[in-house]
């Protein structure tokens, strides 16, 4: 559990959190990327979603299965995965929103992977060889789908009044929801402390820059909204996340060690 | 069944290893695809590193199930596979006859990574050249970035007109 009562958290317990952050942003989101399987506008795009949401799935096993280890208590990243209640996940809230309209799936893929960007190149270099290593390679399948989202925020934007509507529809609903990536607790200052995390206000400067290059592209304005209450990173998420748990989580749930 | 002699050292490992291809695309072997890292022999046991190409790529479980089977075909009682992950795999790792059967079979070979392939947003300017593994016109149109496989993108060839698939740069 994460703690807000000043006690420093020991490193091993802050890395389990922090891990478990990472694998769930992508097992959430790659969950609701691959609700467009069968779904996507165009052939290509169908392909492209469910390869997108496959990489985010295969992250989400290793960085899962690191946090099992780490955690030594014989839990990998089927257990993590499936044995979970809602309030035991740690992703942000922007990414367990339902997949919307294409429109909306493009904009939070872009302002998820212009964010992990920053985080995994800084991770990549991290004083631990194994997180290093899977963050250096999900650092390399972050690129793929940041130019790709980015590049439909553009073509949305700036492209008829109907997909320039959606698109800025789908930006000033999810704006809100960006305020939890820069969340920070002592799960981060613990690592931080130990040359494990990056701070993630050193990002920042260089994802508003891309952020501000590619909407400015698209014509697409800023929203002048209140930012949503944070919570997800310690548990506490929106009723979207427990709906789609239980579609997630029932197969594995209902027939416990199936294998085929 | 044992087939061969039992290897002794840890480059008759590698060489049994070639007999492994990529599940997808069956030109090359998992040597030449740069995923197996190492060998070791301690005993009856051969322990086999190799490293995700993709972290999603579905082929790895099935990689690791014949590579167990090549080496007990070869006589090895015991062996274990281990997953490592750093450094992260790169297609730089192919080697040129690699990457040769990889065109020979239709496939366009990656490039060197680094260039276009670490551009973040090149909002549709001028598309990467990848040649066409049919005709080698350099005249072809990106048609994806996704393909059939975590690893592959989906191209035209403008001259030939004939759409080919490009193993990714990563």
């Amino acid at each position: 559990m994460s703690r807000t009562d000043g006690r420093t958290m020991r490193r091993p317990e802050a890395l389990v959190e922090y891990l478990l952050r990472l694998g769930d942003d992508r097992l959430v989101l790659g969950h609701r990327t691959s609700e467009w399987c069968g779904h996507g506008p165009i052939l290509e795009e169908d392909i492209a979603l469910t390869n997108v949401a496959l990489d985010l799935v295969g992250e989400a096993q290793l960085f899962l299965n690191l946090a099992g280890q780490t955690e030594g208590e014989g839990r990998d990243a089927d257990a993590l995965a499936y044995w979970r209640d809602e309030t035991g996940f740690r992703n942000v809230q922007l990414v367990e929103l339902p997949p919307g309209d294409f429109a909306f799936t493009v904009v939070r893929q872009f302002l998820f992977s212009a964010w992990a960007h920053g985080q995994l190149e800084a991770l990549a270099s991290v004083g631990h060889d194994e997180l290093a290593g899977i963050a250096a390679k999900a650092a390399k399948e972050n690129r793929y789908h940041l130019r790709h989202a980015g590049e439909w925020v553009v073509r949305l934007g700036d492209g008829t009044d109907e997909s320039h509507r959606r698109a800025q529809s789908a930006l000033d609903e999810l704006w809100p929801w960006t305020v939890e990536l820069w969340y920070q607790d002592d799960v981060d200052r613990t690592l931080q402390a130990e040359g494990l995390a990056p701070d993630p206000e050193t990002l920042r400067p260089a994802y508003d820059a891309l952020v501000k290059d590619v909407l400015s592209r698209a014509t697409l304005t800023v929203p002048d909204v209140p930012m949503r209450m944070v919570g997800g990173r310690r548990g506490r998420h929106s009723e979207f996340l427990g709906h789609m748990l239980a579609e997630m989580q029932i197969v594995a749930r209902s027939h416990p060690g199936a294998s085929w | 069944m044992t087939r061969g002699t039992v290897p002794a050292t840890p480059a008759e490992v590698i060489e049994i290893l070639h007999e492994v291809k990529d599940p997808e695309v069956p030109v090359i072997d998992v040597v030449e695809l740069g995923v197996v890292r190492g060998a070791t022999i301690e005993g009856d046991r051969v322990t086999v590193d190799i490293t995700p190409t993709y972290s999603g790529c579905p082929a790895m479980r099935l990689i690791e199930t014949e590579i167990e089977a090549a080496l007990q075909r070869h006589g090895v009682a015991e062996v274990t596979v281990r997953t490592v992950f750093n450094p992260p795999w790169t297609t730089d790792w192919m080697s040129a006859e690699a990457r040769e059967k990889l065109r020979a079979y239709g496939i366009a070979p990656p490039g060197p990574t680094g260039g276009a392939s670490q551009e973040l947003v090149p909002l549709m300017g001028p598309a990467r050249s990848v040649a066409c593994p049919y005709c080698g016109s350099k005249q072809t149109r990106l048609e994806s970035e996704f393909g059939s496989t975590a690893c592959k993108s989906i191209h035209v060839c403008l001259s030939c007109h004939q759409p080919f698939e490009h193993f990714k740069s990563i």
